[in-house]
């Protein structure tokens, strides 16, 4: 890779570097990062300290002055791969991107000869595919990084057939690529290599050793991928220009994120983050109770005090507070729709437990059933919350949804223990499937409970459409909120405690 | 002025010649917080050498480490200055009967009765210093405040002597263990620097210079192993410091290589919580091609 810039840095504004670095921050701002003003002249500032010929350096330097939170990392790292990749020393877009356009319609081997270096055996296209095949397995075997990206680019160049101007996503050929590569079957490969190297000096390999020589693989089977990507990227930025791609690539923030339609990956990440997000919440939280104004005037207290100043109570004296917590009842729908919410609100909850008096929590489909116990005692809650979706008793007839029916369950078995001290929270989408509502159990719930409150995953356009009768329920609730993403579930339950 | 450093490889042989073994980022993001003369806000896990980073850039430079540790319910006259009380009384008890007030209350509200708290000092030090403080997400958001001055424009304003301007520009690290967000006011002021557990080559490399005596496959595998460790989804990773006192222990135990056994029986090193233990020693003795399935949903 070239240094993403032919310029020198001292150069005042209006110089090439410039104006890219004001694209990509306003890209960075319309992806949902805060760059203010004064960080973007920083950065500005920053990059005419480090050799820009240093592309890592400048990558470090434009993230240490524009990016302030982790979470916002991988967004920064993908737009920086869009805007300061793949550039010749000609500068402006238009220019390369004719130029990189012939190099998308399959050129013979100059780019992989270049790519592959010191890698060796660079002699791309003449190669058959099982001897790519090979090739790819020797790197993963030596784990040969320079090698990894010339069959990166091979494999891309080979297998996606992308077209210039064809309006198709990258995953689209990440999958083309992928599929053609078997990196599963690689990975098998490179696994019997390994059992059989240790089956040769004597020692077959232990169940623990077989794990950890499968992690190093699956390292770099990932970096290899990632390189895929990366090449794809760079190929189609080259077609498009930056300010398309970055606008195709543009992904929501980790807590933006849609409970009810975040890919695989995004819920590998939403898991990732609810955890330092639950324990921010519980300092606050405790902070919160800690600071909360001073009780009631203490009277007996006062009049002792008084006598130090000769029977004038110039120094009032206060009760420590004892702010109540409040007793929590979740009830969770948990069908396929929104189980992904429930789970997220569940984990939530009981991972700030310790701030509420009691949590007591009912997981229903068309059937209820009190999943309480499956968290007392328990350290990890995913494990917990494994058991309620794979034990729970919450099927009556046809395993649809009946709010309807698992209310009245709820209401028979439990209703009596609804107090004035409970708070409860309903989770779910109101998507009845035209079963009868029983609105009436709501109200009284709403009566007998301190607080109801309904929380919906779905936007709030969709409420009431189709069969979703949450105006019904809404009607008896102190509260229905749309809670879709991290951000707004952990707004809620800090006005909870 | 006048810069510490060169160029960031000077930074990054700096550091390593303290056994500080700086990535590209770190040594990168120190050199620029010397140039730009910026504050640099390091995050990140506990356990992953934040604190440290402060106490190797101040031992490379032969800088004097000035460190303010942040707990909640700190206040000016902790971090900043506070008026020596007593010694203002006792110049006013000495000061007999024919002193005008004017004079007087001049004289008490001098450098000499000023005790200055580490931010003051910090500022004011004739000697290179480099300022640490520590875990500044435990004050409060109100609190904050108080090192906005400080760090933007690097002086205090004391009411009754005017502004102290700083005779240096000093370098000032910054750690947080996320336990709160932090402020937009003071992210804006800093360099912002994540400290991530290290890649597996740069661990190993850790491990053998922190630890003498191992061996080079030892430091290998006790890498790979913590490297595993950290994909499970735990409570607590292991720190860099926990991995560290892990490859101690092995050297002392002995053992060169480490099977299923010895991992699940000094696992209580590496992990601090019971159920994350028994987590990862199930996860080493079951079969490993399961593991990459996701949890169920």
């Amino acid at each position: 890779m070239t240094s993403p810039t032919g310029v020198t840095a001292n150069e005042p504004d209006g110089s090439p570097l410039f104006d890219l670095l004001e694209g990509f921050v306003m890209e960075l701002r319309a992806a949902g990062l805060p760059v203010s003003l004064s960080e973007n002249i920083d950065a500005a500032e920053a990059v005419k300290h480090i050799p820009l010929e240093d592309r890592l350096a400048f990558k470090y330097a434009l993230a240490a002055t524009l990016v302030k939170n982790d979470a916002h990392w991988k967004t920064f790292e993908t737009l920086f791969e869009v805007y300061f990749s793949f550039r010749g020393t000609e500068y402006s877009l238009d220019g390369d991107a004719d130029e990189l356009v012939t190099d998308l319609d399959v050129d013979p081997d100059e780019g992989v000869e270049q790519a592959a270096g010191d890698g060796g055996q660079g002699g791309g296209d003449g190669m058959t595919p099982e001897e790519l095949a090979e090739l790819l397995y020797q790197a993963l075997l030596g784990g040969d990084e320079s090698l990894m990206r010339a069959i990166a680019r091979q494999a891309v160049r080979r297998f996606a057939s992308m077209e210039p101007g064809r309006p198709v996503g990258g995953t689209y050929y990440l999958y083309r690529t992928l599929r053609n590569l078997d990196l599963d079957g690689v990975l098998e490969r490179l696994m019997e290599q390994a059992r059989d190297r240790a089956g040769d000096d004597g020692q077959p390999l232990s169940s623990f050793e077989e794990r950890l020589e499968r992690d190093e693989y699956e390292s770099r089977v990932d970096k290899l991928r990632k390189e895929i990507e990366a090449e794809i990227r760079r190929r189609l930025v080259a077609d498009r220009g930056a300010e398309a791609m970055a606008k195709t690539l543009r992904k929501p923030l980790p807590e933006d994120v849609d409970f009810m339609h975040a890919s695989r990956e995004e819920m590998v990440m939403l898991r990732r983050a609810i955890y330092p997000l639950t324990r921010k919440l519980a300092v606050r939280l405790a902070r919160k109770r800690r600071h909360k104004r001073k009780g009631k005037l203490d009277f007996r207290n006062t009049v002792r005090h008084s006598l130090s100043y000769g029977g004038v109570p110039a120094e009032p004296k206060f009760r420590h507070p004892k702010p109540a917590k409040p007793e929590i009842f979740v009830i969770a729908d948990i069908s396929g729709s929104v189980a992904a919410f429930a789970r997220f609100t569940l984990h939530l909850v009981y991972a700030i437990s310790s701030q509420f008096s009691k949590v007591r929590s009912f997981v229903f489909i068309d059937g209820l059933d009190e999943v309480t116990a499956y968290f007392e005692g328990v350290d990890d809650i995913t494990e917990a919350i494994h058991r309620v979706n794979t034990e729970a008793d919450v099927v009556w007839v046809d395993g649809h949804s009946d709010y309807g029916h698992a209310f009245e369950v709820f209401w028979e078995r439990f209703g009596d223990e609804v107090g004035p001290k409970t708070t409860v929270l309903v989770l779910g989408d109101a998507r009845n499937n035209y079963h009868a509502a029983q609105a009436w159990i709501m109200k009284e719930v709403q009566q007998k409970a301190r607080k109801l409150f309904w929380l919906n995953p779905e936007p709030k356009a969709y409420w009431d459409t189709g069969d979703s009768i949450v105006g019904e329920y809404a009607v008896h609730c102190d509260g229905v909120f749309e809670v879709r993403n991290l951000r707004q579930l952990d707004r809620f339950v800090d006005n909870l405690a | 002025m006048t810069h510490r450093f060169d160029s960031v490889d000077a930074v990054r042989e700096g550091l390593r010649s303290v056994e500080y073994l700086a990535d590209d980022s770190i040594a990168g993001i120190a050199y620029l917080a010397d140039r730009l003369g910026k504050p640099v806000l390091v995050e990140g896990p506990a356990g992953t050498g934040k604190t440290q980073l402060a106490k190797s850039m101040a031992e490379m430079s032969g800088a004097r480490l000035i460190r303010l540790q942040c707990y909640e319910g700190i206040d000016e006259s902790k971090a900043l200055y506070e008026w020596n009380y007593k010694k203002q009384l006792l110049r006013i008890q000495a000061g007999g009967d024919g002193q005008a007030w004017t004079e007087l209350q001049e004289d008490i509200f001098s450098d000499e009765f000023l005790l200055p708290r580490p931010l003051l000092e910090a500022i004011t030090a004739d000697d290179p210093v480099v300022l640490l403080i520590d875990e500044v997400d435990r004050v409060e958001l109100e609190t904050e405040a108080l090192l906005l001055e400080i760090l933007s424009d690097y002086q205090v304003s004391i009411p009754e002597l005017g502004t102290i301007e700083s005779k240096q520009i000093p370098l000032v690290f910054l750690t947080s263990n996320n336990t709160r967000e932090l402020s937009e006011a003071l992210k804006r002021r800093c360099l912002f620097l994540h400290l991530d557990y290290p890649a597996l080559e740069r661990e190993k490399e850790i491990v053998m210079t922190k630890v003498p005596d191992i061996t080079d496959a030892l430091a290998d595998q006790v890498a790979r192993i913590v490297r595993s460790i950290r994909q499970l989804e735990l409570k607590k990773h292991p720190s860099v410091s926990e991995t560290l006192d892990w490859a101690r222990t092995l050297v002392l135990l002995g053992i060169e290589n480490i099977d299923e056994s010895d991992a699940a029986n000094t696992a209580n090193i590496l992990l601090k919580y019971r159920s994350d233990i028994e987590k990862a020693v199930k996860d080493f003795s079951s079969n490993a091609s399961t593991h990459f399935e996701p949890t169920s949903t």
